[in-house]
């Protein structure tokens, strides 16, 4: 508590205490028939008030310091000012101790409002506690601890263990595992070692590393998060906006309606005056619209909260409500629903073993850094002897003619086989195929000639010259939780998965396959994905109807114009790509498609939250106003109406806190 | 020109929400997003005109919730 709200806690409970001995006194009689006058005299009212004055100003002393404040600037119409008519009200028509309790509870409720909202704003900057104090230096080989946002990109920084990485940089020196849930969400810690890129904001475990920085304190991983979490709540959500217009036309409304409630009262009906404004006040009390002002932001702070200790960054409430709409998610493939990288799946061999077949073609492939290639390297993943390898020449989109052990050896796609003549075979397996072929040892030199004019090559058609070794596929990789996270997004609700993806209908086919989406479509350039993802728009985004939208997934490196467009945009492994942050609307900072659902649940949670605060608090505070239109309730009732219901609608609130992944 | 400040003692969000309503009123005011849970104002003006705007900002401020202030 701040030393405002305490001082506020002693001022109700000693209100409390003096109240609760007045109304005991005044209950059993005591002072009324002590007093020295009868019960209908002035002077006994004036000692009744004179009496409850003391806990009522005690307690409420600076609402009515507000409240003349702001009769004095004319903007006096709001709760403040109910409260000083309502219990001022009360104390007109000699309902004494009312005054005082209304106030005591109307401070009750604003206490409670303010903790609440104090423990909220906490529980974001503390999980946003990734700010590294200091950064340690090396300047002229001295340590110096300096504040991080004076170091220069390209310096190198000491960080030891337990400490936060300060600064984006790479590892010079050392090996070290890092926490990362900070930025992730993801405990496990991961190890990095020299060369390895590290992001500030994650947590040294193990051992002292030097780095390298590659950028400012600015630009770095831990500023831009905490400015993307900062600047969340600018973007209100539809039921943010609808309460803050509601509250600008209700309460006017309600201050009308009590005054045309006392005078119809008082004028015909048989209520004496004083009783007519009891009932007017009635419905003052209850107008208030705290527990809706309060209680909306309040969740979908909670919800980007929530979602921000797992890894997911949401830019803003509107995009929590338009996730909590999603029927129709979909997915890039490569990189979202695929790792993304390439990998050799399957080995075909003609004659030779699986082994000599990949050590062939993993020597051809040595000198190349083309990422089929590299998946070739990674899976032979043995020593390579430089000193096998003799002449490679690299025919362009085609492949590779390599020197090996003195043989002459073709790597590459179905056109360079044909041109060489040798039989190659397509695969029944999607992806792609990199076929090897040996030139026989005494054609060697016809089929050197190969290579300078192969399109009229006259040994096209001879299979004896070239002999076909056999092929490997090579595939990008599903993610392993691909499939779950798919079947878990269909448990919360999304009708529709769509994969759209660049490459050819076979890979499509057998990805779509494997994970379990609805449809895909193939072949798609950059702008065939907008448009088509335009199409799913039209028929199931959040134009076609309220409760609906589309999100497009992606892994933010081209799709960048896809994610703008889409109802909801969540680009994944955004940790160190600023482009996906800057485009996307939520950003998973690591890329487990995992997280998605779980988006979902929390953003869905959170509506849910927010609606049923709107609906209770309408419907408490308008029954306790026709009942007070009635005579039917009192001011306890109408005290609940407004404190009551505002603590409780912010009890519900602080749920979305406890939402857990 | 864009800036944002700081909103000390912001207790109610019904007044954030009414001083965003006037202060968007200020002449030479192109947009304010005052965030209750942050406790923060985001005020776009013209270059020229801001140090003004600020100003009666400031005084739109203090007389929604007399005990906030902007802090710069």
């Amino acid at each position: 508590m701040t030393k405002k709200q305490k001082k506020t806690l002693k001022r109700i409970i000693l209100a409390a205490v003096i109240l609760g001995v007045l109304i005991l006194l005044t209950e059993v009689a005591a002072i009324r028939d002590r007093l020295p006058f009868p019960e209908s005299d002035v002077s006994n009212r004036i000692v009744m008030i004179l009496l409850f004055l003391i806990p009522y100003l005690i307690v409420g002393y600076d609402i009515l310091v507000g409240a003349a404040k702001k009769i004095r600037t004319g903007h006096f119409l709001d709760e403040v000012f109910l409260m000083m008519i309502a219990t001022v009200g009360a104390f007109a028509v000699g309902e004494y101790p009312e005054a005082p309790a209304v106030m005591l509870f109307y401070q009750v409720g604003e206490l409670f409002q303010s903790i609440a909202v104090g423990k909220s704003r906490k529980s974001i900057s503390d999980m946003m506690d990734i700010c590294p104090d200091s950064a340690i230096v090396l300047r002229d080989g001295e340590e110096i601890e300096v504040d991080p946002s004076e170091v220069e990109p390209g310096e190198t920084v000491l960080v030891k263990p337990g400490e936060k990485v300060p600064i984006d940089g790479v590892i010079l020196e050392g090996t070290t595992s890092l926490n990362t849930a900070a930025l992730t969400g993801e405990s496990v810690p991961v190890d990095r070692t020299v060369g390895d890129k590290i992001f500030s904001g994650s947590i040294n475990l193990s051992k002292a590393v030097k780095m390298q920085t590659t950028a400012a304190y600015e630009d770095s991983t831990v500023s831009k998060i905490l400015e993307l979490v900062e600047n969340s709540m600018d973007k209100k959500a539809r039921s943010e906006k609808f309460i803050t217009r509601f509250a600008r036309i209700y309460t006017p409304c309600v201050v009308i309606a009590a005054v045309l409630i006392a005078l119809v009262c008082a004028l015909f009906t048989s209520l004496s005056v004083g009783d007519s404004i009891y009932r007017g006040l009635i419905f003052l009390v209850v107008s208030c619209p705290c527990a809706l002002v309060v209680s909306v932001p309040l969740s979908f702070f909670g919800g980007i909260g929530a979602a921000s200790k797992q890894g997911i960054l949401v830019k803003g409430s509107n995009y929590l409500e338009a996730l909590s709409n999603i029927n129709t998610i979909v997915l890039d493939k490569t990189g979202t629903l695929t790792e993304g990288s390439f990998a050799v799946d399957a080995i075909h061999p003609n004659e030779i073993s699986e082994d000599e077949l990949l050590d062939i073609a993993a020597l051809a492939e040595s000198r190349s850094n083309h990422p089929v290639a590299e998946s070739i390297i990674k899976a032979h993943g043995k020593h390579i002897d430089a000193s096998r390898i003799g002449e490679v020449e690299e025919i362009a989109g085609k492949g590779i003619r390599a020197v090996i052990d003195g043989r002459t050896y073709f790597v590459g796609n179905g056109a360079l086989m044909s041109d060489i003549g040798a039989g190659s075979h397509e695969c029944h397996l999607p992806g792609t195929i990199v076929h090897i072929a040996r030139a026989n040892a005494e054609n060697i030199n016809l089929c050197n000639n190969v290579t300078g004019n192969s399109a009229s090559s006259p040994l096209a058609s001879d299979s004896d010259v070239c002999e076909y070794l056999g092929h490997i596929v090579i595939n990008d990789i599903v993610k392993k939780d691909s499939k779950e996270a798919l079947s878990s997004l269909r448990r919360v609700g999304v009708k529709r998965i769509v994969m759209l993806t660049g490459d050819n209908e076979k890979v499509a086919e057998k990805v779509s396959k494997e994970v379990g989406v609805d449809s895909f479509y193939a072949g798609l350039l950059p702008a065939g994905k907008v448009e088509k993802l335009e199409e799913l728009l039209l028929e199931h985004g959040s134009e076609s109807s309220e409760k609906s939208g589309v999100a497009f997934v992606g892994d933010g490196i081209n799709d960048a114009p896809v994610l703008t467009r889409a109802d909801v945009g969540i680009a994944m492994g955004a940790l160190g790509s600023d482009a996906a942050i800057e485009a996307a609307d939520i950003v998973l900072m690591d890329d487990n498609l995992k997280k998605i659902p779980v988006a979902v649940r929390i953003a869905r949670q959170t509506l849910r939250i927010v609606k049923e605060n709107i609906v209770f608090s309408l419907v408490v505070k308008i029954g306790i106003m026709i009942l007070g239109a009635l005579g039917l309730a009192d001011m306890k009732l109408a005290v609940f109406g407004d404190v009551g219901v505002l603590v409780l609608a912010i009890l519900n609130a602080l749920r979305v806190h406890r939402i857990k992944a | 020109m864009k800036k944002s400040f700081k909103l000390e003692d912001l207790d109610c969000a019904n007044c954030a929400a009414k001083m965003e309503d006037a202060i968007a009123k200020i002449p030479g005011v192109i947009k304010v997003n005052i965030n209750f849970m942050a406790q923060k104002m985001i005020l776009e003006a013209g270059d020229d005109k801001f140090d003004e705007v600020l100003e009666l900002a400031k005084k739109v401020v203090a007389k929604v919730e007399p005990d906030c202030t902007i802090i710069c």
